[in-house]
């Protein structure tokens, strides 16, 4: 298969069971087989014995494709899912002196469904949730507002 | 039954009729060692490193079709058996290995002879397990033989506290075992085996693909009726060797980086490949571009993530060899006539001719490939052959002529030297009636000379043929063809006397310079019943030809200077 050495962005999910060490089996298999994880979240599905990874990573077509074989073939994964329709979303937090505008970031904030959420004595903290490439565009916009730090949440999807 | 997690361990090898297992004894293991010694179902084999206990299990394992089982200590022990777990996982071995670990208090803190093995193991292995509680053992030591045994087989991996050998829980052996997330899939999608069965009736140069998969499957005699009712012509990879009986007149020889001419030309000039229980590995390959360019690929395996890996399949089959090549049969019948590939089969005989798999003759000194065939010759189906790693094993898959699956076990995937003695131990065990033979390298044999000992003790006797070139010959060949013939570190002159060193163990061994003393040594060893050493001088200079270089393309290959002559 030397055909599509194009190499695309995919999210793909992964249900497994809740045991010891499944996260490191599957990040394993990542970095074992050379594939590039772009971001990764994990959380329990509610009232089951499982939890769900939502992997962004990108490769060729064939990558893909081994990456969720490989996925499948380890003992704990239920299933996985190779997303192409789907509704996707990150949640981001920056942390701003509390010297910058206020009204100025909430309304920025806005545009990309978040607000303030916390303010401290010489912080502010303030929240998006948003397309990860959407994210991106609010973390370029906000650099004038001098964050002090900015964590990002990593994808979570749901197919249409 | 409230019994301790040590006790688990043997109840359950006895539920899952283990009837041996090969192991070494350490302090995190020894509550399960001290329950080896209260039982007499089943035997433990004392072998002299754990790596060597690995492989003799494997070597147990593929010859009986059972699964392999070994038992070691934490730390050094695990790590020595590292080598053989990974083994195991390349040539999908069935295995369950079962380590100690330092108890669970201690886990974290760098205690005495702890390692974290199952993290180590975790990327050779189907599956491993941590067990942290004894009331787990059941369930786990009966998920572990099931893994390994079923879909793809492979080696499994139980690291188990010594807290928890010691801790008492319910011992219930569970009957049956159902895995909500691991289904193998074992029947093939009738829809795709149609389409496939369509495509050969199509084909005009179809060509069967044959691999290791189909001796996993129990699927030979399938395999060999599918193939003689449509007359289609068959090459086997390294793994699927003894698949086809090398008589058997449809059979073209082995392709790959050493394969046969006509094999490899066989691959590259066909319309249709049907690919069966093989996995595309780039010896067998070469330039994934150019492997089989002009044809379609059907291909049936177990694995799907095997399908479309490297080469991309047109008809793929996802199921276990035995039920998909039943169904090909049934649809093939009426349907296939075997006369359309008359033609085919006269071309492939032609480039048969013209560059036979052949070695030249030296009235002073013994061919290398001469000891194979001999062996062939003498003992040919009554005996099981095992290799180590290097040219001997190459001349091995070439010439000695097998007749039936299983009568092959040489580490392909890995290519591990030290392999083959502890394997031909195994083997031994698994069918003593047959002459157990070791054709290995004056490198390879002292990577587990040890097992000279167990060899003894035990009573399971391996014939060690060692082809003697002085050099660690595989790698001497790669240096004299692609790095202007400079040895670095490959000249092998200071040497034991292999004949005192098996006999210091209590074994018997020959030195041999000419064909009648080998053919005296051999029946002699066969005679005495003990472990032999059989060191044969050979002409150190030889080559393992044809040759695919390493990428390129399998028409591209380098043959014997004397193609056309020599005894093959
Ligand atoms: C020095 C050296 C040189 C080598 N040169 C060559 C060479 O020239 N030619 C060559 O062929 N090899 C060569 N090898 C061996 C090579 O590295 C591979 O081990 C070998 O080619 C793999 O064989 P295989 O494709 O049959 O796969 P195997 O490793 O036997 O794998 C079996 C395949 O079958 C599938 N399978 C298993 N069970 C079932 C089932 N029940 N039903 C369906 N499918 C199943 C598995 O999923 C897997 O895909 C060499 C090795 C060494 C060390
Ligand atoms: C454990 C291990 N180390 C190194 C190698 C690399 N290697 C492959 S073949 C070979 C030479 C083997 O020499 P010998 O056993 O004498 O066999 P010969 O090729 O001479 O027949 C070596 C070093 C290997 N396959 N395995
Ligand atoms: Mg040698």
């Amino acid at each position: 298969m030397q055909d599509n050495l194009h190499v695309e962005r995919r999210v793909i999910s992964v249900i497994v069971k809740n045991e010891a060490s499944v996260l490191s089996r599957i990040t394993d298999l990542f970095s074992g087989r050379g594939y590039n994880i772009e971001s990764l979240t994990v959380a329990p599905v509610p009232d089951s014995e499982y939890s769900r990874l939502t992997i962004a990573t990108s490769g060729s077509v064939r990558v893909i494709e081994q990456i969720t074989k490989q996925l499948h073939k380890l003992i704990p994964v239920l299933r996985v899912y190779e997303h192409t329709d789907l509704v996707e979303k990150e949640m981001a937090m920056i942390k701003f002196p509390l010297n910058e505008s206020l009204s100025d970031i909430e309304t920025l904030c806005n545009v990309y469904n978040g607000k303030i959420v916390n303010v401290g004595k010489d912080v502010v903290i303030a929240m998006v949730a948003d397309e990860p490439h959407r994210i991106g565009f609010f973390l370029e916009a906000i650099k004038r507002f001098n964050p002090k730090e900015i964590v990002r949440g990593g994808t979570v999807a749901l197919e249409r | 039954m409230q019994i301790s997690g040590a006790q688990m361990v043997i109840e359950a090898l006895i539920a899952e009729e283990v009837e041996v297992i090969f192991g070494y004894p350490g302090g995190a293991i020894m509550n399960v060692y001290d329950e080896i010694y209260k039982q007499n179902k089943f035997q433990h084999i004392l072998s002299r490193h754990e790596q060597a206990a690995v492989h003799s299990a494997e070597g147990y394992a593929k010859k009986s079709g059972k699964v392999g089982v070994s038992l070691i200590t934490s730390g050094p022990g695990f790590t020595n058996a590292v080598t053989g777990l990974a083994d195991a996982y390349m040539d999908s071995i069935p295995m369950v290995v079962i380590s100690g670990q330092v108890p669970m208090s201690l886990i974290g803190t760098d205690a005495f002879q702890e390692i974290d093995a199952v993290g180590i193991s975790r990327s050779c292995t189907k599956h491993n397990y941590l067990v942290t509680d004894a009331a787990d053992l059941p369930r786990v030591m009966k998920e572990a033989f099931y893994i390994a045994s079923t879909g793809r087989p492979g080696p499994v991996h139980i690291d188990i506290p010594k807290d928890v050998t010691a801790q008492i829980a319910e011992f219930n052996y569970p009957k049956n075992i159902s895995l909500d997330t691991y289904k193998p899939t074992t029947k093939g999608n009738v829809r795709q085996i149609k389409k496939a069965i369509d495509a050969i009736e199509k084909a005009s140069r179809p060509l069967l693909y044959l691999g290791g998969g189909i001796i996993n499957a129990n699927a030979t005699e399938q395999v060999r009726e599918f193939a003689s009712m449509c007359g289609i012509p068959a090459v086997e990879t390294f793994m699927g060797r003894g698949v086809m009986g090398d008589s058997n007149p449809l059979r073209i020889g082995m392709l790959g980086m050493h394969g046969n001419y006509a094999s490899n030309m066989a691959i590259s000039e066909c319309d249709l490949v049907i690919g069966i229980g093989v996995r595309f590995d780039d010896r067998v390959t070469g330039k994934l571009s150019e492997f089989a360019k002009n044809a379609d690929i059907i291909h049936v395996d177990i694995d799907p993530a095997s399908i479309s890996k490297l080469v991309n399949a047109h008809y793929p089959i996802v199921g276990d060899v035995k039920n998909v090549v039943t169904e090909f049969i049934a649809l093939a019948k009426n349907k296939i006539k075997s006369e359309k590939y008359v033609p085919w089969l006269d071309s492939i005989a032609k480039l048969d001719k013209l560059h036979p798999l052949s070695y030249k003759e030296d009235s002073d000194r013994i061919k290398p490939q001469w000891v194979v065939e001999r062996i062939g010759e003498l003992l040919g189906d009554d005996a099981n052959i095992s290799t180590d790693v290097g040219q001997h094993q190459m001349w091995t898959a070439q010439f000695y002529p097998f007749s039936r699956p299983r009568q092959f076990m040489s580490s392909g995937g890995l290519g591990t030297m030290g392999y083959g003695f502890p394997a031909a131990i195994g083997v031994k065990r698994a069918d003593p009636s047959r002459t157990s033979i070791n054709i290995t390298g004056d490198g390879s044999i002292l990577m587990n000379i040890q097992e000279l000992m167990t060899s003894v003790i035990y009573k399971l006797p391996v014939i060690n043929v060692i082809l003697n070139n002085n050099y660690l010959g595989m790698v001497r060949q790669w240096q004299t063809l692609f790095y202007d013939d400079r040895k670095s570190e490959t000249v092998l002159e200071e040497q034991p006397d292999f004949k005192m060193v098996s006999e210091g163990f209590g074994g018997i061994g020959y030195r041999v310079t000419t064909k009648e003393e080998f053919d005296a040594a051999l029946k002699d060893a066969i005679e005495k019943d003990v472990v032999a050493m059989i060191e044969v001088i050979v002409d150190r200079d030889e080559n393992v030809m044809p040759m695919v270089p390493a990428g390129g393309s399998l028409f591209n290959m380098m043959l014997p200077s004397n193609s056309t002559e020599g005894s093959k």
